[in-house]
C-alpha cells in the first residue's frame, strides 16, 4: 500500500438534508491519474474537498501521501496542490502577485517564489498577462493561473476539480496539454470531470460516481467492455441488397441499412474477431466493402449501461444504443476513425 | 516542462509534526498585510472613509456646530472637537475590517488560503494590520485638517503622539469586534450595515462631539461609560485641549487614560480569540 498516494475509504458526507457522499471508496496509485467521473451533483467535488482538508467527512477515512487527512491536515497541505472548480484567485492582484502570494504562504522565500512564479507564468503562456489584474483575465487564463498556483511548490499530489468546465474548446485543449505534461512528470493526479472524453484522454483509471456512490471503477477500456456492446458499421463499394442478410447472423441482431443502401450498422454484444468474420462473409458473398468499423462503446454508453440514464448535458458520447438509424448518425461516426 | 514540475519526494514522517516558527507566522502575516494593501491601491475609493470623510466631518462640525456649542469650563470648540473627530473617524473606519473579511470569506480565495500550509490566523491578523495602517493615515488626515482650520495643542510631542496612539490602539481593538461581525456576515453588504447600526451610535453617544453635560441623565450615564468617551477624554487630556468631562465624577471620566487602555485591552482580549474561533467555525464544513 506504500504505492497508494490517495485513498478514500467509505466516505459519507451530508450537507443538511442533501447527502453528497454515501460511502465512497477509491484509491490512486503513485504516479497515476484517476478520473473521478460523474454528472453534476454526483459528489465529486465533495470527495475532493474532504481529501484536500477543506471539508470533514461525517464518516470514513481519507489518506493522502500516507498521511491521515483528518488527523494531520496541516501535514497533508504540504503535499498537495489544488486547482478548485471555481478558480480561487485574488481578482485584485496581478497574476504574478497571486502566484508569489501563494508561494510565500506555502513557506517559500519571496525571491524563491518570484523565480518560480516567473517560470510558471512562462510555462502556462501567461507571461504577457503576468502583471495585469486577474479580474480582467478570460476564463481560460484564470484556469491556467489556478493550475500554476497549484504547482507552485511542486507538490507530489495534485487535485484538479473540473479543470476545463466552462472553457471553450481551444482553452480546453490548452489545459489538457498542460495536464498531459504534468502526468509525465510523476505526480499523482486526481481529476474530476463531467466530460467523458476528458477522463478517457487523461486518466489511467476511472471511477464513476453517481448520487454519492461509486458505480464503477476500472480502466477506460475495462469500463467500455463492461457495457458489453459494440457498434459495427459497414460501408459498401456499391449497392448490395443482400449484404444485410449476409452479416445478420454474425452480428446477431437487427441490421439498419441507410437510405442509399451503402451503409449498414448493427449493435453487437461482444466483438472478438468480428471484423475478420465480416470481411470473410462479405467476400464469400462477392460483396465489396470499402470500410468496416467495429467501434468500442463510448463512456456515455458505459454510463447508460450502469445507470440507465445518459450523462446530463453530454454532447460527446454518440454511441447510445439503438441510435444506428439515419444517414447523419452514420456520417458523423465515420469521422471517428476505423478500428477494424 | 517536465523538469520544472518534477515531483518532490514526499517524506510523510518528516512532515507529520508541523511546527511553525514565529518568523514563519510573521512572514505569513506580512504577506497577507501586503495583499490587503495592494487591494486598497487598486480601489482607492475604499480609502474615502479615512481620507475624504475626516476632512468633511472636520469642516462640518467646526463650522456648523462650532459656534452653537458652549464648552463647560471654557475653551474653543476647535480645540475641543479634534480628539472627538479622531475618535469618531477611527471608530467608524473599523467597518472596513468587517467588510473586508466578509468579502474574503464570500469569495473563492478563502479556499485557496485554506489548502495552503499557512498559519491560518494570518488572514485575520493581516487584515487587522492593514486596517491599522489605514487608520494611521486617517489620523494623519484628521491632524492635518485640524491644524489647517486652527486646532492647536501646546503639549509636548510625546504626549501628542500618546494621544494619537491611545485612539489608534482603541480602534485596533475595536477592529477585532468588527472582524467577528465580518466573519459572521452573510455578505459584504450586511457587514457594512454594522457600521450604521453599531459604530455610528457608539461614536455619537459619547463626549466626542458635544459635552455630555447637556444630555438627559440616563443618556449621559451611558455616554460617560462609553469607551469612546474615555478614549476621547484621554486624548484631550494628553493634548492639553479643553476636556469638560474632567468635572464628571464617573470613574472613566476621572481616569480617562487608564479607562481607555483598560477598555482596549479588555476588548482585544475577548474579541481576538473570539474572532479566531468564529473564523475556524466558519471555515469548517
Amino acid at each position: 500500500m506504500a504505492d497508494t498516494m490517495i485513498e478514500a475509504d467509505g466516505l459519507y458526507k451530508s450537507y443538511g438534508e442533501t447527502r453528497a457522499l454515501a460511502g465512497v471508496s477509491f484509491s490512486v496509485a503513485a504516479g497515476s491519474v484517476l478520473g473521478l467521473l460523474g454528472p453534476n451533483g454526483a459528489g465529486k467535488t465533495t470527495a475532493v474537498r474532504i481529501l484536500t482538508t477543506l471539508a470533514l467527512p461525517d464518516a470514513g477515512q481519507a489518506r493522502v501521501a500516507g498521511l491521515d487527512v483528518l488527523a494531520h491536515p496541516a501535514a497533508v497541505r504540504r503535499q498537495i496542490g489544488v486547482a478548485a472548480q471555481d478558480a480561487t484567485l485574488d481578482g485584485l492582484l496581478t497574476g504574478r502577485q497571486n502566484l508569489v502570494l501563494v508561494g510565500e504562504l506555502s513557506g517559500m522565500r519571496t525571491g524563491q517564489a518570484r523565480t518560480r512564479a516567473t517560470e510558471l507564468l512562462e510555462l502556462f503562456d501567461l507571461a504577457g498577462a503576468a502583471d495585469r489584474v486577474v479580474k480582467g483575465y478570460s476564463g481560460g487564463m484564470r484556469r491556467r493561473l489556478d493550475l500554476a498556483a497549484s504547482l507552485l511548490t511542486r507538490p507530489p499530489v495534485l487535485f484538479l476539480d473540473e479543470p476545463t468546465t466552462g472553457l471553450d474548446p481551444v482553452s480546453r485543449q490548452g489545459v489538457w496539454e498542460v495536464i498531459r505534461e504534468l502526468i509525465g512528470s510523476g505526480v499523482t493526479v486526481l481529476l474530476t470531470t463531467q466530460y467523458l472524453d476528458e477522463a478517457d484522454t487523461l486518466a489511467d483509471r476511472i471511477v464513476v460516481v453517481n448520487h454519492g456512490r461509486v458505480i464503477a471503477d476500472g480502466t477506460p477500456l475495462e469500463l467500455k467492455e463492461r457495457s458489453r456492446s459494440a457498434h459495427v458499421e459497414v460501408t459498401l463499394a456499391g449497392p448490395g441488397p443482400e449484404a444485410a442478410e449476409v452479416i445478420a447472423p454474425l452480428v446477431g441482431g437487427r441490421v439498419t441499412v441507410s437510405a442509399d443502401g451503402l451503409r449498414l450498422a448493427a449493435a453487437v454484444d461482444s466483438a472478438p474477431g468480428l471484423a475478420t468474420a465480416l470481411v470473410r462473409a462479405l467476400d464469400q458473398a462477392g460483396i465489396l466493402a470499402d470500410n468496416i468499423e467495429v467501434r468500442q462503446p463510448s463512456l456515455d454508453d458505459v454510463f447508460f449501461a450502469l445507470t440507465g440514464a445518459h450523462i446530463p448535458g453530454d454532447d460527446n458520447g454518440s454511441g447510445a444504443p439503438g441510435m444506428n438509424t439515419g444517414q447523419t448518425d452514420l456520417a458523423e461516426r465515420e469521422s471517428e476513425g476505423a478500428q477494424a | 516542462m517536465t523538469s520544472a514540475i518534477a515531483q518532490r519526494p514526499g517524506d510523510p514522517a518528516a512532515t507529520r509534526v508541523i511546527t511553525r516558527s514565529l518568523a514563519e507566522q510573521a512572514r505569513n502575516v506580512a504577506s497577507m498585510t501586503r495583499r490587503n494593501l495592494v487591494h486598497i491601491s487598486r480601489e482607492p475609493m475604499q480609502l474615502s472613509d479615512v481620507t475624504i470623510q475626516p476632512v468633511l466631518f472636520t469642516v462640518l462640525f467646526i463650522y456648523i456646530f462650532g459656534g452653537a456649542i458652549p464648552i463647560p469650563g471654557g475653551g474653543s470648540y476647535k480645540d475641543f472637537i479634534l480628539a472627538g473627530l479622531l475618535a469618531l473617524n477611527l471608530t467608524t473606519s473599523t467597518m472596513g475590517t468587517a467588510v473586508g473579511l466578509a468579502t474574503d470569506l464570500h469569495e473563492g480565495i478563502i479556499d485557496r488560503f485554506r489548502v495552503l500550509p499557512m498559519w491560518r490566523p494570518a488572514v485575520l491578523v493581516g487584515r487587522s494590520l492593514a486596517d491599522l495602517l489605514t487608520a494611521c493615515l486617517c489620523a494623519l488626515v484628521v491632524a492635518v485638517t485640524g491644524l489647517a482650520v486652527g486646532w492647536r495643542t501646546s503639549a509636548d510631542p510625546l504626549a501628542i503622539i500618546g494621544g494619537f496612539a491611545l485612539v489608534l490602539f482603541f480602534a485596533y481593538s475595536l477592529s477585532w469586534i468588527a472582524a467577528c461581525v465580518g466573519i459572521n456576515s452573510k455578505s459584504p453588504e450586511s457587514a457594512a450595515s454594522f457600521g450604521f447600526i453599531v459604530l455610528f451610535p457608539l461614536a455619537f453617544v459619547s463626549n466626542a462631539m458635544v459635552p455630555t453635560q447637556h444630555m438627559p441623565g440616563w443618556l449621559q450615564a451611558i455616554a460617560d461609560w462609553n469607551p469612546v468617551s474615555a478614549v476621547t477624554a484621554g486624548a484631550r487630556e494628553l493634548w492639553g485641549n479643553p476636556n469638560p468631562s474632567a468635572s464628571i465624577s464617573a470613574w472613566p471620566m476621572q481616569h480617562p487614560i487608564e479607562a481607555s487602555l483598560a477598555w482596549s485591552v479588555l476588548i482585544l482580549a475577548v474579541a481576538a480569540p473570539l474572532a479566531s474561533w468564529y473564523f475556524r467555525r466558519r471555515t469548517t464544513e
